[in-house]
């Protein structure tokens, strides 16, 4: 004999949760297409100024980044305050660049070697002086194609 | 009791859990932005063989003091004048060789855009802020003359042009077709912008 269980009244039914998977999976994917991989964590205050002149930097495999610009408040009392070099994640002086450069170099595909970007990532409080030592460093080792990355928006704004 | 139907459900309860974990771990790790910024080829270290000599009115002097301030052809200049003063010594056309230059045809400004230099020079302690806008100015001085040009010829944009040309996602039967307007506008306006050794400051 069949038994039945009775409802109790008032007790609602469950939301189906069968599809929460689905919808995260899509949201997961969109991240996975949308986004890039961080390859390093910042060291220096990193306040980029603002262009409106600017052209995209494509393929990320064709960038070497150096970063500079003043040692973030938990390194100021070892590093001082005044801007540094980073490259990859530590602090180098100027002397290094041209290795890090021909190293990085070294790391490519024969066939991108020839076709690689310096992107120069400075804050905009950083002397100029800093960044001619590192286009002298950049020239002799022959890295000649730079891109100073900059936000998009008005550039009078950077004299503020 | 024999069992009715297939074998019994794979509970999927934590396949939201899983996927959540991923998700989270993604959201962390990567970032959204592309960069963009300011293109330039440095000068290569070995000085060209033969020595070529330049017309000083085929030299435009931009220099950046200490203090942000602009001396152009001598003269202070507010960095807002810069543009417009970069962009009629490229347009200017002076010994008339030049047919789609609209400047002001003046004798003891730059020749032919194709002569013309702008020179930059800053000094160590100029911020890294002025020196951009400057560079923005002088690059967006360009870019103007070559919309001009490129609206003229093709009636398009140039900047839309290049981006879509350096924009990897375009078929290559587009780029190949831009790729001669683009180098023939850029050939109207080449970019040469050079750029000294930095002065230390006294």
């Amino acid at each position: 004999m069949a038994k039945f269980n009775k409802k109790k009244d008032g007790d609602l039914p469950a939301v189906s949760t069968a599809s929460l998977p689905d919808i995260v999976f899509m949201l997961l994917f969109f991240f996975m297409t949308v986004t890039t991989m961080k390859d390093s964590s910042l060291l220096v205050e990193n306040t980029l100024p603002n262009a409106s002149e600017t052209k995209k930097l494509e393929k990320k495999d064709r960038v070497i980044y150096i970063y500079v610009g003043r040692p973030t408040s938990q390194y100021q009392k070892v590093f001082g305050s005044e801007p540094k070099i980073q490259l990859n994640d530590k602090f180098a002086n100027v002397s290094e660049v041209g290795d890090y450069i021909l190293q990085e170099r070294a790391k490519k595909p024969q066939e991108l070697q020839n076709v690689l970007t310096t992107s120069l990532k400075v804050d905009k409080n950083a002397n100029m002086g800093l960044i001619s030592d590192i286009k002298q460093e950049l020239r002799k080792v022959n890295a000649l194609k730079v891109n100073y990355t900059t936000y998009e928006g008005d550039a009078f704004r950077n004299l503020q | 009791m024999p069992r009715r139907g297939g074998p019994p459900e794979v509970n999927a309860g934590s396949m939201a859990d899983i996927a959540f974990l991923l998700l989270i771990f993604f959201l962390v790790t990567t970032t959204i932005e592309t960069d963009a910024g300011l293109d330039r080829m440095l000068p290569p270290m070995e000085p060209p063989d033969t020595d070529v000599v330049i017309k000083q009115k085929n030299i435009f002097t931009v220099n950046i003091n200490k203090n942000g301030q602009l001396l152009v052809e001598e003269q202070l200049m507010d960095l807002k004048n810069l543009r417009k003063a970069a962009t009629d010594f490229l347009d200017n056309g002076g010994d008339g060789t030049c047919n789609y230059c609209k400047g002001p045809n003046d004798a003891s400004s730059s020749d032919n855009p194709t002569k013309a230099i702008i020179s930059l020079k800053n000094d160590r302690e100029t911020k890294y802020g002025t020196y951009i806008t400057v560079q923005n100015e002088l690059v967006g001085a360009y870019n103007d003359l070559r919309n001009r040009e490129a609206q003229r010829l093709y009636g398009r944009n140039f900047t839309d042009m290049e981006a879509e040309f350096l924009n990897p996602e375009t078929p290559s039967s587009v780029r190949d077709e831009l790729k001669d307007k683009v180098k023939r506008v850029q050939d109207l306006f080449p970019q040469k912008l050079s750029e000294a050794e930095t002065n230390t400051s006294n």
